[in-house]
């Protein structure tokens, strides 16, 4: 997938740019788990970028749609990426400094404030949901062995207990299954939403950022412009650099409070669509579960 | 025929009771073949060797693993307690900790006041009348808990003490309803008898459980922490399932020092049993000397069956170890399922604290709350894999060890019946050389040591003889009792398996409209 796509619409500073998730494919039964994942992510991605008043108008996005052949698409050589480290480093250095900056403006105070604690806390959740989703597959490969090993006592027991621990072996053969998709389920519906909003929200953090870097500018162009004043050097250079930074900062603020609210909006809608489906799909694979257990509990009591 | 059981006579050179156990033995075969053939007995099986608790006699043995923490150990005895009855519900959602709840039945077992003679209990004094009536009386039950681990003292000299329950309506007891204060090493002592007295002429003696320095060092040291209190229910659970094991065992039952334990209020103090004691130390020198033996002694088996039933117990050890190290490995993943189900809950909490919107706040709230209570669904679940499914096996695993044992005795027997035979034919040797010799008071030397020796060759066959039935008879009721014992348990434990998924379902459905609700 594009990676320059994506790095171009880095670069237009107002927009909180969509994360773009990549992930390795593997083969079986997780092969399919992992393919949903990434065709959700992609179709997400460029979702909201067909969304976007701004980005959908990009040329690079109408390529990309709609070039018939191969992309051939360069990927980051050594000095982009170099830059790419650098300007991170910058940026978190920077954000230090430029976080202190209180804003006069009380929405984006309340903003900043707020993306802080839930980008940290929304971190926690995706990370305590990974792990909560890996000791499910742990428990579902668990199964697996027990129904292998309940097998192989089936078939060499010598009394008429043999059938009964086919049949148990059977059944956690199947539940396994269930329990293994319920692990995927959880994965694709709650660990992604969670990891995918770990990034908006560091993003929309990253918009914040550079709206304070360009008050920052401005502050700085206003003070140059008074010294310049004061002295009477250069004013009209100071005024027309200061009348940039302003108009600069203002145009950020502006697209950044859009950005901001939709991304409350987006936020919400994407929670509920997930955890509704979550909720659904965890109710399906119970009574799935259910119905297997029961159904081999009859056949074992009928027989003893 | 029951003949009139006196207490055999002691210091008769027999070395064991074995003689008595022998008589013993027959009464009951004999009775067990005049009951069956009775119409008026319901189930005189239910007596005997196969399935003493086969009708709703109380909790099958490895059951009463399930019910340590809720009081339903005595609730399917003699009455019609449906599985169903809504004592047994709250199996899986019983309080964290069940380290020290009483286990206290919800039904009283009546005694069967019509058919229990109140005669002074006898030993090995049952006239047949009595047993009949005992089967007619459609029982012949008891049952054991063991409950109330208390701490008595301090320090490394400390030690728990497990308060042991029987009820019964058998007669040899002097009540119906008693219990006494055992602790760790009483059960041990106990164990060590019953293995003296049983287990070389080819009775399958239930082990005991295992010892454990590191879990009795924490305890005595006084770590009041979970995993503490985890190792005194384990070990609870499991002094209660040997128990009820040993008194399913119909020989074992019969056994003064078994009745001893149960019922009296002071027990002398089993002492070697401990591992390092001088008795301890003898053991393991046996226990090595046996085991070069095995490798020693050459058998000539002249019945496959007792090859083909080693075979079978050797697979079978095998794949239940196999098993049980499956399912120790679910147990781990489940207890670790549900702490970080636990710990998601709570970053949940957090995040729906954080969140601005209201409606989704709420919902990020809710999820916090089925996760927190799916967390305790994990550990209830984790509970029941371990206590069902895992002691179960590990039980069995130990179980076929003493079969094993009882195998190598009957190879032992052989042996000493084959080198009786190789020294009676020495002394025949012997005996013509003197012939030959001419030395007169030689010759009737020798001719009262093949005296002596036929009758030790001839006890010999019939030591050996014995001990093929008994293992026959004894290898049928214990794969009797394994079978059921294994339909009986993971039917449990599939229970609660299903017990589970509803209550999966039930939370997830309560929290979709939640999800729904967000606007």
């Amino acid at each position: 997938m594009s990676f320059l796509l994506f790095d171009n619409m880095r670069n237009l500073s107002g927009f909180t740019i969509p994360s773009l998730k990549m992930k390795t494919m593997q083969v079986t039964f997780e092969y399919l788990a992992i393919f949903k994942k990434t065709v959700a992510m992609h179709e997400v991605f460029l979702c909201r970028v067909a969304a976007h008043p701004i980005l959908r108008k990009d040329l690079n996005f109408h390529v990309f749609l709609e070039y018939n052949q191969d992309l051939s698409v360069r990927g980051k050589n050594k000095k982009e990426k170099l830059e790419d480290f650098f300007k991170n480093m910058v940026k978190s250095a920077d954000g230090v400094i430029v976080s202190g900056v209180k804003d006069v403006d009380d929405f984006f105070e309340h903003e900043r404030t707020f993306l802080l604690e839930y980008h940290n806390r929304v971190k926690d959740a995706s990370a305590k949901s990974d792990r909560m989703t890996r000791s499910h597959k742990s428990a579902a490969d668990d199964y697996n062995r027990i129904g292998s090993s309940l097998y192989a006592l089936g078939t060499q027991d010598s009394t008429d207990i043999c059938k009964f621990f086919l049949k148990v072996s059977e059944l956690f053969d199947k539940t396994r299954k269930i329990e293994a998709r319920v692990s995927a389920d959880e994965d694709l519906k709650l660990s992604d939403l969670l990891k995918y909003y770990l990034r908006e929200s560091q993003a929309a953090k990253d918009l914040l950022y550079r709206r304070s870097r360009s008050l920052v500018d401005y502050e700085n162009a206003n003070k140059a412009l008074d010294k310049a004043r004061a002295k009477n050097k250069d004013v009209l250079q100071a005024e027309t650099s200061q009348q940039l930074c302003c108009q600069k900062f203002e145009k950020i603020s502006e697209s950044a409070k859009q950005e901001l609210i939709d991304f409350k909006t987006r936020r919400v809608a994407a929670f509920r669509k997930n955890l509704v489906e979550l909720a659904e799909l965890e109710l399906k694979h119970a009574k799935g579960n259910l119905q297997l257990l029961q159904n081999c509990l009859a056949v074992l009591n009928g027989d003893t | 025929m029951a003949a009139e059981r006196e207490p055999p006579p002691l210091g008769d050179g027999k070395p064991t009771d074995f003689e008595e156990l022998e008589d013993g033995e027959d009464l009951f075969t004999s009775t067990v073949s005049t009951l069956e053939s009775s119409p008026s007995s319901p189930d005189p099986a239910s007596f005997l060797a196969e399935d003493i608790s086969t009708n709703s006699n109380g909790p099958k043995p490895a059951e009463v693993a399930l019910d340590d923490d809720r009081e339903d150990l005595f609730a399917e005895a003699t009455e019609e307690v449906s599985l169903d009855s809504p004592e047994r519900e709250p199996i899986l959602s019983s309080e964290p900790s069940p380290a020290v709840t009483p286990v206290t039945p919800t039904t009283l077992i009546a005694p069967r006041i019509e058919s229990k003679s109140m005669s002074a209990p006898v030993i090995f004094d049952r006239s047949r009348d009595e047993i009949e009536e005992e089967a007619n009386g459609d029982v012949f039950d008891i049952e054991i808990g063991v409950s109330d681990p208390e701490k008595v003292g301090d320090g490394m000299n400390a030690y728990m003490a497990y308060r042991v329950t029987t009820k019964t309506s058998l007669s040899m007891f002097n009540k119906s309803e008693f219990s006494v204060k055992r602790r760790f090493s009483d059960f041990l002592g106990l164990h060590s008898k019953l293995a003296s007295k049983y287990l070389h002429v080819g009775y399958i003696v239930p082990p005991a459980p295992e010892k454990s320095i590191v879990g009795m060092t924490k305890v005595k040291v006084g770590k009041e922490d979970s995993s503490s209190t985890e190792f005194v229910e384990k070990r609870r659970a499991a002094l209660e399932r040997y128990l009820q094991r040993t008194v399913k065992h119909p020989t074992l039952l019969q056994d003064p020092d078994l009745r001893q334990f149960l019922e009296s209020s002071e027990l002398p103090r089993a002492v070697n049993t401990q591992a390092l004691s001088g008795a301890g130390i003898l053991r393991m020198v046996n226990k090595a000397a046996d085991a070069v033996n095995k490798m020693t002694i050459k058998m000539n088996e002249s019945d496959a069956w007792f090859e083909e039933k080693q075979q079978q117990f050797e697979n079978l050890d095998q794949q239940l170890r196999k098993l049980h190290a499956s399912v120790e490995a679910l147990v781990c993943h489940r207890k670790e399922l549900s702490a970080n189900t636990a710990a998601f809950a709570k970053s949940a909490a957090m995040l729906g604290n954080s969140e601005d919107h209201t409606a989704l706040s709420r919902a990020l709230s809710q999820l916090a709350e089925v996760e927190e209570k799916i967390d305790q669904l994990h550990q209830e679940q984790a509970f029941a894999d371990f206590y069902m499914f895992s002691e179960l096996l590990s039980d069995y695993i130990r179980l076929i060890a003493a079969v094993k044992g009882v195998f190598d005795h009957r190879v032992k027997c052989w042996q000493k019946w084959e080198d009786a035979q190789i020294t009676l034919l020495k002394k025949r040797e012997t005996e013509a050389k003197m012939m030959v010799a001419n030395k007169p008071d030689k010759i009737q030397q020798a001719k009262n040591e093949i005296r002596e020796w036929e009758a030790k060759v001839q006890q010999g066959e019939r030591d050996f003889e014995q001990i093929s039935k008994t293992i026959r008879k004894e290898v049928g009721r214990f794969e009797k009792e394994r079978v059921k014992d294994f339909k009986t348990v993971i039917i449990k434990y599939l229970e609660s398996l299903v017990q589970t998924q509803q209550q999966l379902i039930k939370y997830w459905e309560a929290f979709l409209p939640e999800a729904k609700a967000i606007a």
